[in-house]
């Protein structure tokens, strides 16, 4: 009675699950691959000088010159730094909390003029560029938590409140080629 | 008993379900869509990106336009001079870009220019097509680099 039975319905595997662990699969292979992002450190380039006209004067003390040589040392205003210590320099540069003489007159006006030998590596040009906009960031982090409560990334895209720490403390970032 | 099971087998047909072979297909198909970077380009120079730790991610890729430089690849994995790659030729004439450049931002004028440079490759290089992208107009530039571990 049995044997007769199971003769007639055949041996098939249930598939109407497949679906269900096709679309599983589907759903776990999208969570988990990573579509490889760009990622880098953004700048924008000054327009080309133009030669006949005068570039505008710039206030010494509102420039802050870092040299970096093919082996890396660094020279920020004519004092050698470590790069652990640049960091902090270009904060109290631009900020200038205790309204020093030497430093920035305000942040708006500060320049960070990043000079390199032509030998040097692009690494160590990255290492120095990474510091310059890392004291860019906890800057704008700071200013973003103290008006706004939030940091800086989290503030919407092109929003007011954005632009505006934007303006506050803008990056202005020089760099050439060491000429000879 | 055991000549039940012989029975059995013997008779009826062992067939592999075929219903859900679309489904399969289509998680195969989506999954290579989604993973495949189209038109990637061949390098022709070596190319061993740093690191850095403040960096942002391009979220509108097909703004992006790369600038490959690096140390070329000669046959028999020798390496030579430090050479500029842009889309699939080695631009020997650093004064070319300037146009090449020109042209890429008149169809696209919201061009950001993603250099990757590998990262012994001298300072001189990089700021020679710099004066390029400045004179060409393209001045969004993005160093690429990876995320610092």
């Amino acid at each position: 009675m049995l044997l007769k039975k199971k003769k007639r319905e055949g041996a098939e595997i249930n598939g109407s699950s497949m679906a269900d662990i096709a679309f599983l699969l589907l759903i776990f292979f999208l969570v988990t691959t990573t579509i490889n992002v760009d990622t880098g450190i953004g700048m924008v380039l000054p327009p080309p000088l133009d030669e006949e006209v005068d570039p505008p004067p710039i206030r010494e003390r509102n420039q802050m010159n870092i040299l970096v040589n093919a082996q890396g040392l660094i020279l920020m205003d004519e004092q050698p730094t470590a790069i652990t210590e640049v960091r902090e320099k270009l904060k109290e540069f631009i900020d200038n909390p205790n309204n020093d003489e030497t430093l920035a007159v305000s942040p708006e006006a500060a320049i960070v003029s990043l000079k390199t030998q032509k030998e040097t590596p692009y690494r160590i040009y990255i290492d120095m560029l990474d510091e310059v906009m890392g004291a860019y960031k906890e800057l704008r982090d700071a200013a973003s938590r103290a008006n706004y409560g939030v940091e800086f990334d989290r503030l919407q895209p092109e929003s007011a409140q954005r632009e505006q720490i934007q303006d506050m403390y803008p990056k202005k970032i020089s760099i050439a080629a060491e000429e000879g | 008993m055991a000549g039940h099971f012989k029975k059995k087998q013997a008779g009826s047909k062992q067939e592999i379900p075929t219903s859900a072979m679309p489904d399969v297909v289509f998680m195969l198909l989506f999954f290579f869509m989604v993973t495949t970077v189209l038109r990637e380009v061949t390098l022709k120079v070596k190319l061993d990106l740093t690191q850095a730790t403040h960096i942002e991610k391009i979220e509108e890729k097909r703004l992006v336009s790369y600038i490959y430089m690096g140390p070329e690849r000669l046959p028999g994995n020798e390496l030579g001079e430090d050479k500029v790659q842009i889309d699939d030729a080695i631009v020997d004439d650093i004064g070319a870009i300037r146009n090449l450049m020109y042209d890429k931002l008149l169809e696209e004028p919201r061009l950001i220019v993603s250099l990757r440079v590998d990262q012994n490759s001298q300072f001189e290089l990089l700021s020679d097509v710099q004066k390029e992208l400045q004179q060409a107009g393209t001045f969004r530039i993005n160093y690429s680099t990876k995320r610092e571990e």
